[in-house]
């Protein structure tokens, strides 16, 4: 019997909302399956089991905001049995949700429920031993049949921008039609449903400016898509709107970040003739949909040059630097609508450019979905942060603590250059490195940018 | 596949591959990739879903015929057989 617990999300995480659980009493569940998803100030995260069994109970329910370690859900031995109708998930907290005692879960027995409730339980198709009471003692009442024969609260699938629009318009998504694949509400449909004021409002957001500042700090999970919820008016105090609470999350991780780590930076600019015509070579000859892209190469470099020096991969702890085992690259993603997520490709070093290109696509269109699992945003060894897609040419950018470096790629440009004595112009892309002072000196940083620059002069070599 | 159907398709993908993406707001002449917050991932799933569309090889040397939603249009069109 172990306890599935609220995870800490990140070094800056005290607590955490439970969206949904994806799971029901009953479940059998594996080692690594999705069993809950969590809102945290800056995202909503996919959470993982780390032990395999059976759900015995749902302790927590959705809607409610937890301190990190408190038990969510109890999680028996794998041998107890299976039920075979599992009750729908109780989507509305109520009081005595919580308690859950374990033995109204274990039979369905005189003490927990009455012969009233159990022929309603049977009437309806209902297994009492897969539910919680409400009442005195754990007793199961009416009132928890009933609610559990009743269909589960859908949630109404809807485009991240459409969700952000929602809530700032105070637009019920559960009303609104959706026009999108499969019935998703776009941002187009809450605008309608909101009037033409919204539209307006929303124009004017565009045309001010196409991008967030250039220097932004990296690394900060997203407003990401917080998820619909019935009773957001009715409790304004605990479920903020997603961008100010992201923004306080950065302010408080930045802050930190500025006070605490004595940057320095270094900066050079690579040539990227070689790297571009391996990979335009490449892209020309393989499908569509296996091209590569100039980011993906870059990464991979960053990669092995993090591998090469491990003194900048890794964690300050204690007053002391620690060496990561292996490399997790955080990958600093920009979201639609404002925000950044900061997943980690775990092993980039490893994988193959393709490979890693794969894992750079799903991550980061999940990332701009707000749909990450925990084990992605587990805290990487070296973040990269990656501007070129903006037309900014250099970013100095602000350690992610614990991290102790930060690498900073701008857009790739054409620039003359000097070859053998001759002027000409090539690709270029100038990288920089924000170091921790405290964890490594500017010849460390500098043999990592030179490194990341000679493997960029072997592509066929990535 | 005449210049109007290219048009519209070109908006269903961009639609497909840019959620929330709103087209309305987006003059047929301006860059879409910087109109739309596209970044080189985006734009290829773009690529890989037209391509997917219209059979078209949409080549990575033709990419900056395929940055406006006119520009797209006038190059499927004239790439594709016109149904009768």
């Amino acid at each position: 019997m172990t306890e599935f617990t609220m995870p800490s999300l990140g070094a800056d995480m005290d607590e955490g909302t439970l969206v949904e659980w994806l799971v029901n009493p009953g479940d059998a569940v594996s080692k690594g399956d999705v069993v809950a998803v969590v809102e945290t100030a800056k995202s909503t995260i996919e959470v993982e089991c780390f032990d395999s069994g059976t759900v015995s109970a749902l302790l927590v329910a959705p809607g409610t905001k937890v301190p990190v370690g408190t038990p969510m859900a109890v999680i028996g031995p794998a041998t107890e049995p299976t039920a075979h109708t599992p009750a729908p998930q109780p989507t509305e907290p109520s009081p005595g949700f919580y308690p859950a005692p374990v033995r109204a879960v274990t039979r369905a027995g005189d003490a927990v429920s009455t012969p009233l409730v159990r022929h309603l339980a049977q009437k309806k198709d209902i297994d009492l031993s897969t539910m919680h009471g409400s009442g005195k003692g754990g007793q199961i009442t009416r009132a928890d049949v009933e609610k559990a024969a009743s269909p589960p609260r859908h949630r109404v699938p809807a485009s991240p921008l459409a969700r952000r629009l929602a809530r700032s318009l105070d637009v019920d998504l559960e009303g609104v039609r959706g026009t999108g694949q499969n019935g998703t509400v776009r941002a187009d449909d809450v605008r309608a449903a909101a009037g033409k004021r919204a539209h307006r409002t929303q124009r004017a957001h565009r045309t001010q400016g196409p991008r967030p500042p250039a220097p932004e700090p990296p690394a900060m999970p997203p407003s990401g898509a917080p998820p619909v919820r019935p009773s957001v008016k009715s409790r304004p105090d605990t479920l903020t709107t997603g961008a100010p609470t992201t923004r306080s999350a950065i302010s408080a991780l930045m802050t930190r970040a500025n006070r605490d780590i004595p940057h320095y930076y270094l900066s050079t600019t690579i040539d990227l003739a070689a790297a571009t015509a391996w990979m335009l070579n490449r892209n020309a000859n393989g499908p569509v949909g296996e091209r590569l892209v100039p980011a993906a190469l870059l990464l991979k470099s960053a990669a092995l040059a993090a591998r090469q020096v491990p003194q900048l991969n890794g964690y300050w702890k204690d007053g002391a630097f620690v060496p990561a085992d292996g490399v997790r690259l955080g990958i600093a993603v920009s979201l639609r609508g404002g925000g950044l997520a900061a997943p980690a490709l775990a092993n980039a070093d490893t994988m193959s450019l393709p490979e890693l290109m794969k894992a750079l696509r799903d991550l980061v269109s999940r990332a701009r979905r707000g749909r990450l699992r925990a084990s992605e945003i587990a805290d990487p060894t070296l973040t990269v942060t990656n501007l070129g897609d903006q037309g900014v040419e250099t970013v100095f950018g602000v350690i992610y603590p614990p991290q102790v470096a930060l690498v900073g790629l701008g857009c790739v440009v054409e620039r003359p250059v000097a070859v053998e004595g001759m002027l000409t112009v090539h690709p270029t892309v100038t990288a920089t490195l924000s170091a921790d002072h405290r964890a490594s000196d500017g010849a460390t940083g500098a043999r990592f940018l030179a490194a990341l620059d000679r493997l960029l002069q072997g592509p066929e070599e990535l | 596949m005449n210049r109007d159907e290219a048009f519209e398709l070109i908006k269903q993908v961009l639609t497909d591959v840019v959620p929330g993406a709103d087209l309305d707001a987006l003059s047929p002449d301006e860059n879409f990739r910087d109109g739309l917050e596209m970044d080189s991932l985006d734009f290829l799933n773009f690529i890989e879903a037209l391509s997917g569309r219209t059979g078209l090889p949409l080549p990575e040397t033709d990419y900056p015929s395929l940055n406006t939603l006119n520009a797209c249009a006038d190059y499927v069109a004239s790439r594709t057989p016109t149904a009768y």
